[in-house]
């Protein structure tokens, strides 16, 4: 038995200054007497900066392995953790405005949001089930914590408490099917664990009933159809704030607990988990962007439309090919840039005590703040796919390497359900554009508030002309994996 | 003699027998916790019997990992629910209906 040593420590060196910041962190916010808590959330973004850096520092397309084979850093690892800082990055700032309009401004808020920055980070990096489990419990936990913040509140203690049963649940189910793959392969490490899965029969019982839960456990986690469930109460009675947050950058991590365990662990059964991902895929697309259409309030809208944005990325996985897994990546990115920007307009449209998340409330919006209804017409267009925007994109790279592997009907499947789904979100553009304005209170909000969410407009529109280095870089992570091992 | 499949029965019945306890119950949150326990301790011993009998050390190792964050977890739930309580005076699971559409 090795002890570990400075390769492993310097392997996994922006966890652990991550993990000691955030330690920090809570410190300083628990001497801290100022109540707009800046010296806590500038140390936070302090954290993600210093992560930022420290992976940049150590981007290669080496593939390390450190602590006995527990933990792997690979070019993936690396880009997930860099999408994973920006992405909380942003939805901190985007948290500060909000909980700063809403008085309740609490340092636990991004104490909590860090941890679980760090769980997505532990999961980008697992290479054995214990790894895996732990970074997604440190997110659960930290997101179940969050959802609760708001403890007078009444709608956030039911959303948080079916957040929490439903995600142990999950992990229950998760467990159940790595216990199963364990006694059919005799190992937790996933390198050995693939080894073993090849080796096998490919009819093996107990590897396909452990697959089932394994399964089942990550579309929970995804919010996948039929496992949907609780992504609709949480996202309306969760505060704006953490249901921007764990809208978005959460998908990165459970993307890449779809490519640890699926493709890293569980490769060799592709023909098995392809058709139980088509299902999931089909409903997801199906369920959620047809209930999207009934719902009156944005934030249960926006979760459907979550769910149907899932059914999308799972079509990139389930094609099995380095490109798919390229473009569901790319998908990943993209939703999460959406998902950012439009919860973030949500959050400059509310007051003190009142979240504007019915669609009556956003009626109007153009002669309210034209600037503010033309990012969310940006958004609205990019998620319902249309070009030039940064969503088409999404989509097409996923179509493209659906139909490339022979499954033409299901890209056209996913055609026609998006085309439903661009119902509900033109009609929140006419609902911006053409209605009467029904609430005339001035729209405020922070300077850097205005300046990053109108960024995150550019953004979407700027990458949606250009999409080019984006995508490079989603395909470059796949295609020098394939070099390396190869 | 106690063969593997013997463990993974009793395994396999707890696991079914805590997810029938969540989806049947509609009566109160702590028993939804409890199953949720009794969900875990399932797959301690499906992992412990697999351990013995595969002479592996790993998945008692996992146990412990996962005795740990069950014990986490536990106190996450249990906060929530002190939480819901205070607002609701009720821990009924068919009081958990205002989120709804």
């Amino acid at each position: 038995m090795n002890l570990p040593g400075t390769q492993d420590y310097l392997a996994a060196l922006p966890e652990i200054v991550v993990a000691t910041l955030a330690c920090i962190v809570l410190l300083i916010d628990l001497w801290s007497n100022d109540r707009e808590r800046l010296l806590t959330w500038l140390a936070t973004q302090f954290t993600l900066l210093v992560g930022i850096v420290l992976i940049i520092v150590q981007l290669s397309t080496d593939v390390t392995y450190a602590f006995a084979g527990t933990y792997v850093k690979d070019i993936l690892s690396d880009v997930l953790k860099l999408f994973i800082f920006i992405g909380a990055g942003v939805a901190f700032l985007y948290m500060r405005e909000y909980l700063r309009i809403h008085n309740e401004m609490k340092g636990e808020y991004f104490t909590l949001g860090l941890f679980a920055v760090l769980g997505m980070m532990v999961l980008a990096s697992a290479s054995h089930m214990i790894t895996l489990y732990l970074g997604l419990e440190l997110l659960s936990l930290s997101l179940y914590a969050l959802v609760a913040m708001r403890r007078d509140s009444a709608q956030s203690a039911e959303a948080a408490m079916k957040y929490f049963m439903l995600g142990a649940i999950a992990s229950g189910m998760l467990l159940y099917g790595m216990s199963m793959i364990y006694g059919a392969t005799g190992s937790l490490d996933l390198r050995e664990v693939a080894d073993a899965v090849a080796q096998a029969r490919s009819d093996d019982l107990i590897l396909i009933f452990g697959l089932v839960f394994i399964v089942a456990g990550i579309a929970f986690k995804l919010g996948a159809v039929p496992f949907h469930m609780w992504a609709p109460d949480v996202y309306q009675g969760a505060p704006t704030a953490v249901t921007l947050f764990l809208a978005t950058v959460p998908k990165l991590a459970a993307f890449a607990m779809l490519m640890r365990l699926l493709v890293d662990g569980l490769g060799p059964l592709h023909d098995q988990w392809q058709g139980m991902l088509i299902i999931l895929a089909v409903l997801s697309m199906a369920i959620g962007n047809l209930v999207a259409i009934a719902q009156e309030n944005i934030r249960r809208m926006l979760a459907y439309s979550t769910i149907s944005h899932v059914g999308f990325l799972l079509l990139g996985v389930l094609s099995g090919t380095d490109q798919g897994y390229a473009a569901a990546l790319f998908y990943t990115v993209v939703y999460m840039i959406m998902g950012l920007g439009a919860f973030g307009v949500l959050v400059m449209l509310g007051r003190a005590g009142f979240e504007a998340d019915r669609l009556s409330d956003i009626k109007g919006l153009n002669q309210r703040s034209p600037w503010l209804a033309g990012v969310m017409l940006v958004m609205m267009f990019s998620m319902a796919g249309v070009p030039p925007f940064l969503g088409f994109w999404a989509k097409f790279a996923v179509l493209q390497e659906v139909v490339a592997v022979g499954l033409v009907w299901l890209a056209v499947a996913a055609v026609v359900f998006s085309i439903i789904g661009a119902f509900y979100y033109l009609r929140i553009v006419k609902l911006i554009y053409f209605d009467e304005a029904e609430e005339q209170a001035p729209i405020r909000g922070s300077s850097p508030m205005r300046v990053m969410v109108s960024s995150n407009g550019l953004v979407v529109l700027l990458f949606g002309l250009f999409p080019a280095p984006l995508l490079g870089i989603c395909i470059a992570v796949f295609t020098r994996i394939e070099l390396v091992i190869g | 003699m106690i063969v593997l499949s013997d463990y993974l029965i009793l395994a396999a019945i707890l696991f079914a027998l805590s997810v029938a306890g969540i989806f049947i119950n509609r009566k109160n949150v702590l028993i939804l916790l409890m199953c949720i326990e009794l969900m875990l301790l399932a797959v301690n011993i499906n992992f412990v019997a697999f351990s013995h009998f595969l002479n592996d050390i790993a998945g008692q190792v996992f146990v412990f990992f996962i005795l740990t964050v069950a014990a986490a977890e536990a106190a996450i739930g249990l906060a929530i629910l002190v939480v819901l309580f205070r607002n609701r005076r009720t821990i009924n699971v068919e009081d958990l209906g205002s989120l709804k559409g």
